[in-house]
């Protein structure tokens, strides 16, 4: 693979250490490259950028409220439309699974409708980790967070799913710890025309509890249980990524007792948890298959 | 001080609405990105401009966004990548742009936005008053408001010119009453294209995302405090607030001259640009209102007149920011002033009339000002309600009885039977 060298991001951000975003928002610039304007909602990467006067990156970025990112990617791809630039220049909108999931959904619903050329990146720490761990539609079941201290009681939101029924050509799933995967599908996102969805997931040391050192095993065994499977669909058609493909057998999935016993949101999970763990994996796999078989 | 028409401009007339007037002013104002959402009664002014688009007589991209608060969004964005860019709602849609309302402005961004007036909800109402309008004056945006459907033409064109200067760089709204203006159909003059380009050059932005060459982080996090580093210096919050209240500040002159220009172009005029006075040189009382309200005034002072009266119109133009020295200035020579408001600052007056005491404060004997609530959700205000506030209002002055409490016009209290049936 032809990895780009430059890098897109200055030393000495803001990010905690081992942040997940970091090293998804560094591996989703070296694909797009320079000609691209990004556009953030209120996040963990607004604190990345940091602050007034002093930009953390090579590319230039519109800071937008928390439920406008879809919105303020159309207003910028339409402006460039005007001046003839909407092809030569990419607009990437980054935003967590809060910004995402929750209270941008109508704004990304609309901007996506209306086939707005850009990239949407949703980098997926499964709760308000910038506000202080609060649960979002993204967070796990049994996870805890401020806001739900006895550990959430529903799993978390299928996001990629509902993009899917956009219908639009392009829908991928990455994670941290798989970094080249995650810059090839941006690179073929940037190849794509019309509106290009990519959901991340992004390990978060102090939001899910574990040494930052571990970011990227936590990251793999998320996909190693089966938890959460690299894929893309591509105008409707799935397709099971590399690193994901021998998990299609069960018995190369690892307990998820693995994945969820690594993190101190997870601890004191009952047998009914687990249960509903394993049940809900078997489900996600069981449609894996019908739609290969497609 | 009427408009004064020049003959030769015959053959641009024609009999348009209030909204399509002000859709015939961003096509000619070669608006570049319009972003909205329908709501009644703007909407015609959105179709109109979808329909010079898809004409081809309107070169510009057409974001057809999900709600209005993505309708802004989508307006700021666009306006932050260097281009000129408008929208139009009413009521509930401004209510729901309201958190993008001082993105824009703190962020300096020249955008407009036509405002068909419509009351607020709840209970559902989509008639003419003020509220909307005034609800929002704490946001940093220059109002303008209209009385007939030739001023919202001149008026966008004016407001793009105002927005968009370097002194300036602030969003605008141009509000007109919904229904009395926004469907009713008068005779607009429109100006020839070229004179208008030369009027209104294209737009000189101060932020350009496009521009690649230049790194940019648009609105990051500020501090309360400044930032000194080896790389620069970085203001605080404090002190791009203040750029943003002395930017307004300093855009009265640029509003006045804006319209100085037009009116010199094209030979229409608007009083100065920031009221409108009518039979106001031998007055020594005046009626105070904006919009639709001040064009009821209009018909009633020839009635009050009849009657002996020597009164007088201020009809308020731009009413953010809020032009005080202006009307102290004009206002001191009068006795008493009679306020009459589309709108209330709920819980304490009609805001018109608290703004005007506010700016008349600590002037030498003072004019005595009474204010009044008419027509809120489009009751109809009739010349027998206006001469009714100015009659009430010259007998409290006559008698010294100042008061900040409301008093409604035209309500019908007595005709709700069921309010009367205990006495029954």
């Amino acid at each position: 693979m032809d990895l780009r060298e430059e890098e897109f991001i200055y030393p000495g951000t803001r990010a905690c250490a081992g942040c997940g975003m970091a090293l998804i928002y560094r591996m989703a610039l070296k694909a797009l490259g320079p000609k691209t304007i990004g556009t953030v909602p209120a996040s963990c990467l607004t604190v990345l950028h940091g602050m007034q006067g002093f930009c953390s990156t090579k590319i230039s970025v519109l800071h937008t409220p928390f439920a406008t990112t879809g919105a303020a990617a159309s207003g910028i791809l339409g402006s460039l439309e005007a001046k003839g630039l909407d092809d030569e220049i990419c607009v990437l909108a980054f935003a967590g699974d809060g910004g995402t999931t929750d209270i941008g959904i109508q704004a990304l619903s609309g901007a996506v409708e209306r086939g707005t050329n850009f990239v949407y990146a949703c980098y997926d720490n499964e709760a308000y980790m910038n506000t202080g761990v609060q649960r979002s539609g993204s967070t796990p079941l049994g996870a805890y967070s401020t806001t739900t201290p006895g550990g959430k009681t529903t799993h978390k939101k299928d996001m990629p799913k509902i993009m899917e029924a956009h219908g639009i050509p392009y829908v991928a799933t990455a994670n941290a710890a798989y970094p080249l995967d995650l810059y090839e599908k941006f690179q073929k996102a940037r190849k794509i025309k019309g509106p290009k969805y990519i959901h991340i997931l992004a390990p978060c040391p102090p939001g899910w509890g574990f040494d930052p050192k571990d970011t990227i095993k936590i990251g793999r065994l998320a996909n190693e249980t089966g938890f959460w499977p690299l894929y893309e669909v591509v105008d409707g058609i799935f397709y099971l990524s590399k690193k994901s493909k021998k998990l299609l057998n069960r018995e190369n999935r690892k307990p998820i007792q693995d994945y969820l016993g690594s993190q101190k949101r997870f601890r004191d999970l009952g047998e009914n948890i687990i249960k509903a763990y394993n049940e809900y994996i078997d489900n996600l796999w069981k449609n894996i298959e019908k739609r290969i078989e497609e | 001080m009427t408009q004064a028409i020049k003959v030769n401009k015959e053959e641009n007339r024609k009999i348009l609405t209030g909204n399509h007037a002000a859709a015939h002013a961003f096509r000619q104002a070669k608006v570049e990105v319009v972003s909205a959402y329908p709501i009644t009664p703007q909407s015609p002014v959105v179709e109109k401009i979808s329909d010079f688009i898809a004409k081809g007589k309107l070169n510009a991209r057409f974001v057809r966004v999900e709600s209005e608060h993505s309708a802004l969004a989508v307006c700021c964005a666009a306006s932050a990548t260097g281009s000129r860019v408008g929208t139009a709602t009413s009521a509930h849609g401004l209510e729901l742009m309201y958190e993008m309302l001082p993105w824009a402005s703190g962020n300096r961004l020249p955008i407009i936005i036509n405002l068909a007036t419509r009351a607020l909800g709840a209970p559902w109402s989509v008639w003419t008053d003020h509220q909307d309008f005034i609800t929002v004056r704490d946001v940093g945006w220059i109002q303008l408001f209209c009385e007939n459907n030739q001023e919202i033409y001149d008026t966008n064109l004016q407001a793009f010119k105002i927005a968009e200067d370097p002194r300036v760089f602030l969003p605008t709204i141009v509000g007109y009453d919904g229904y009395i203006l926004s469907h009713t159909m008068m005779p607009v003059i429109l100006e020839d294209q070229k004179e208008i380009d030369n009027f209104l050059p294209p737009i000189n932005h101060h932020i350009n995302l496009s521009d690649i060459s230049k790194v940019k982080g648009v609105d990051p996090v500020t501090t309360p405090h400044i930032v000194k580093r080896k790389e620069g210096t970085a203001p605080g919050y404090y002190e791009y607030r203040y750029s943003l209240q002395k930017a307004l500040e300093s855009s009265i002159d640029v509003v006045k001259q804006a319209h100085d220009e037009f009116a010199e172009e094209f030979g229409r005029s608007y009083g100065n640009g920031i009221y409108k006075t009518y039979l106001t040189k031998d007055a020594d009382s005046v009626i105070f209102a904006m919009g639709s309200i001040a064009s009821q005034a209009r018909n009633a002072l020839e009635t009050l007149r009849n009657s002996g009266l020597n009164i007088g119109l201020v009809s308020l133009r731009l009413f953010r920011p809020f032009p005080a020295e202006d009307l102290r200035n004009l206002m001191a020579q009068f006795k008493n002033i009679i306020v009459f408001d589309r709108d209330i600052g709920y819980g304490y007056e009609g805001v018109l009339s608290y703004e005007l005491k506010s700016a008349l404060y600590g002037l030498n004997n003072p004019p005595f000002i009474k204010g009044f609530i008419v027509g809120l959700g489009g009751r109809d205000v009739s010349d027998d309600q206006i001469i009714e506030g100015v009659e009430k209002g010259l007998d409290y002055a006559e008698k010294g009885e100042f008061s900040n409490k409301t008093e409604f016009i035209g309500l019908k209290l007595d005709e709700l039977d069921f309010l009367n049936r205990g006495e029954k």
